[in-house]
């Protein structure tokens, strides 16, 4: 699909994307400009100040935004029974923004303010200016010009970064980038990062207009007293109610889910299912990277995913991989209870876990059924893999020390690769994901894991206790989704989305309807 | 007045400001003015003459309290000046530095008017202060008011610096150089049209500068400065007769430039 064909049909989509966006950029820069350019001030009065306070500013710029996300995530900053800050959502991703933006702004107006000429200073200050009169009538007007520059540097920080809040539910134009960088569609991608650029370059183009205007001097004068403090409260007024309506929606119960397609879709059939079968209204918290889906049902910011076990076991409980299934659910439910208040429902039906997979028609002309028969004919294979398998506890080194394997060559690679490098012949093994939609398609054949080392990655729902308890029907309708998908259905569902580009929402419901569960 | 304050008053009627055994050291260590005793008359103008770095603006600042003395005191109306406040005496004493002095941001009118507004003057009254001054100073105020000082010739820009300094009716004025940076024929004018307008005016006046032919055109008596402590005190004539080496520095100075013809 042309990038053209895509805008067309997804005109509406676009603009609530770029809407989004800009307001995450218009909020955090007026936040920033509101703290730092009073906190530049602060600095020429007491300069001591400046070292410490420009020194934090820039850590804060080099902190990674995503690692920012998560470590803001689980805070719960309340102000007389508002939060303020904490859990996913456009708030964090504006917090992180004004922490991103504030360098720029307190770095321009302290040196701004620093850079006027000290005769024009002592002037002022001969003839009887207060400090308060010279700052507002001489230097603030003098550095007027570098301040708006550190803010358009500001600005556009903040448009790049903004993107990443797409991974925290903040939306924005990010969605399109980061859906795009999981389906490997560039497409995608240049729909979310095109429009991301324009903006950038708007905002550069019209602030350096500014910036011109007011050093060239002309026409700039020290705005009335009146004149100032109005625009000030009009700004923190606007910036206020910006801030807290973000995210402030009426409804019961918010549905998460993590950063892939089948995560997309099974939290779209969660959702669907409570939609059609009670009264609640439901929110799509989809999305969240990493272990934010986690750290945002711990904190309550949603209410209900779907999670894998292994991944509960190792990657939030970090114990030791196990392998009989029942045991983990059973670890992990008696976990979560106690340490959480979380409850893990009934198993979907399905295990995503890795699946070592071979062609098709090698497997029938070898009759390669298990891995330990693979392993047996592998000296001359070459094997491929992604990075994440190759570094975790669960992945390649023990596992190549369980079934004795020895490859003649190890490729690592991107995971999305590995399937189309065995489909070409270029590797002869590679570690995948049992449910991918692209093992029907590249007529692939998944090998039993008969020496049981791969722990179980069942999906089922978490949920809050809380949330179940003010709402029984909510665990009657989970209880009923018990089972309801094979890994062979999981796979088609997935390629539905992935292969035939059709939306998760849609596939979720013409799943749902098929199995009766909604009308 | 305060009763303890009558007393300077009394006894020295006739000096707008005092300088009482006033050093000026930096936190470094290095003394800028060492025991200096002066004496401003109300009404005369004083130049503090000297060369670079002999604590001329310095001096200047410790009159309006942009600096305070490290030691003895300095009087201003009888009242030593780390009594007064600060904002209010800076509004008491005009101020002209040298050209860059003026607000690059503000139109001719708006930086006559400054001090005005800081005293909450009526607009109407600043607008009809601003435009007689311009007058006063040779400027046609609908030509100038509006422009910026960057739109200026140097004699110009100075010209307004005074008009700026006269604007809240100060009854003392400093000026720093004011015509340090101007070519030597504008100078001249300007000189001589400073010299009406003080005896127009009355007003009493501390003037810096490094030219001693400015010293002769405007002083009433001239301070000579050296390495900050103060040589000589009297009335310019009193400069070509004395004979101490740095005076007669600057008398030759002043000799040559006449004989050469350059100087009439």
């Amino acid at each position: 699909m042309s990038l053209i064909e895509f805008f067309s049909r997804n005109g509406r989509e676009l603009s609530t994307l770029t809407l989004e966006h800009l307001f995450l950029v218009a909020v955090s820069t007026g936040i920033a400009i509101l703290i730092g350019v009073p906190l530049g001030i602060l600095l020429t009065r007491k300069p001591g100040l400046s070292k410490p306070v420009l020194g934090f500013a820039n850590i804060m710029q080099t902190v990674p935004s995503l690692a920012l996300f998560g470590f803001l995530i689980p805070l719960n900053i309340y102000f007389f029974h508002v939060k303020i800050l904490g859990g996913i959502g456009a708030r964090t991703a504006i917090v992180a923004l004004v922490l991103y933006a504030l360098l720029p702004i307190i770095r321009n107006t302290f040196t701004g303010i620093s850079n006027v000429d000290p005769a024009i200073r002592d002037a002022g200050r001969g003839m009887g200016m207060t400090d308060r009169q010279l700052l507002f009538q001489v230097e603030l007007p003098l550095a007027l010009g570098v301040i708006i520059a550190g803010v358009r540097v500001a600005t556009v920080i903040c448009v790049g970064t903004a993107t990443i809040a797409a991974a925290i539910d903040a939306g924005g134009l990010g969605r399109y980038i980061f859906r795009g960088l999981r389906a490997n569609d560039n497409t995608l991608i240049l729909a979310g990062a095109l429009p991301a650029a324009l903006i950038a370059l708007g905002a550069d183009l019209a602030l350096g207009w500014l910036e011109r205007v007011l050093q060239a001097g002309r026409g700039m004068r020290a705005p009335s007293k009146k004149v100032f403090a109005t625009g000030a409260l009009a700004l923190v007024l606007a910036i206020a109610a910006g801030y807290f309506l973000v995210g402030k929606s009426a409804s019961a119960i918010a549905v998460g889910s993590k950063d892939f397609t089948e995560q997309a879709i099974l939290g779209e059939i969660v959702a669907q299912a409570i939609e059609g079968n009670t009264d609640l209204q439901v929110a799509r918290r989809f999305d969240l990277g990493g272990n934010l889906a986690h750290e945002a049902l711990a904190a309550g910011e949603i209410d209900v995913y779907v999670e894998y076990t292994g991944t509960a076991l190792l990657a939030i409980l970090k114990s030791r991989p196990l392998t009989d299934p029942k045991e983990v659910l059973r670890r992990v439910k008696d976990e979560y209870a106690r340490r959480f208040k979380l409850e893990w429902t009934e198993p979907l039906g399905f295990n995503n876990t890795f699946a070592i997979l071979v062609r098709g028609d090698d497997a029938r002309r070898l009759k390669l059924k298990t891995i330990t028969d693979a392993a047996r004919v592998s000296a001359q294979w070459r094997a491929g893999f992604g990075q994440d398998f190759m570094s975790r506890a669960d992945g390649y080194p023990g596992f190549a020390q369980t079934y004795g394997f020895h490859f003649q060559e190890i490729r690592e690679m991107d995971l999305s690769l590995t399937y189309r490098a065995l489909a070409e012949k270029q590797v002869d093994l590679i570690a995948g994901n049992s449910t991918d939609g692209l093992i029907p398609r590249y007529k692939l054949a998944q090998l039993e894991d008969d020496r049981r080392y791969f722990p179980p990655y069942d999906a089922v729902p978490v949920a809050r206790q809380d949330t179940l308890g003010k709402h029984p029907e909510v665990r009657r309708v989970l209880e009923r989704l018990g089972g309801i998908l094979t890994v062979e259905e999981m796979r088609q569902l997935n390629y539905a989305v992935d292969g035939d580009k059709r939306a998760p929402r849609d596939v979720a419901r013409d799943f749902l309807k098929r199995k009766g569960m909604i009308s | 007045m305060r009763p303890v304050q009558l007393r300077n008053s009394m006894t020295e009627a006739s000096s707008a400001i005092e300088f009482r055994d006033v050093s000026f050291v930096l936190p470094g260590g290095r003394t800028l003015l060492a025991d200096l005793n002066l004496e401003v008359r109300e009404g005369e103008t004083l130049v503090l003459l000297g060369r670079s770095g002999s604590g001329k603006t310095t001096t200047m600042k410790l009159i309006n309290r942009l600096i305070d003395p490290s030691a003895g005191e300095v009087q201003v109306e009888g009242k030593r000046t780390v009594d007064w406040d600060p904002i209010r005496l800076r509004r008491r004493i005009g101020y002209v530095i040298q050209e860059v002095g003026l607000f690059p941001h503000l139109t001719v009118e708006e930086n006559i008017g400054v001090v005005p507004r800081l005293e909450n003057w009526p607009a109407e009254r600043i607008r009809e202060r601003s435009r007689a001054l311009l007058a006063l100073v040779g400027l046609d105020a609908d030509r100038f008011a509006a422009r910026f000082p960057r739109e200026l010739s140097g004699g110009q820009r100075q010209r307004v610096g005074v008009a700026r300094a006269l604007a809240a009716e100060p009854p003392v004025i400093l000026l720093d150089e004011p015509f340090g940076a101007l070519d030597p024929i504008t100078r001249r004018e300007i000189q001589h049209e400073f010299k009406t307008l003080q005896q127009e005016l009355k007003k009493t006046m501390v003037f810096v500068t490094h030219d001693i032919a400015e010293a002769f055109v405007l002083g009433t008596r001239v301070a000579l400065l050296k390495d900050g402590r103060l040589i000589l005190l009297d009335e310019p004539r009193a400069l070509l007769r004395s004979p101490h080496p740095e005076a007669r520095a600057f008398a030759e100075c002043f000799t040559d430039a006449q004989n050469s013809g350059s100087h009439a």
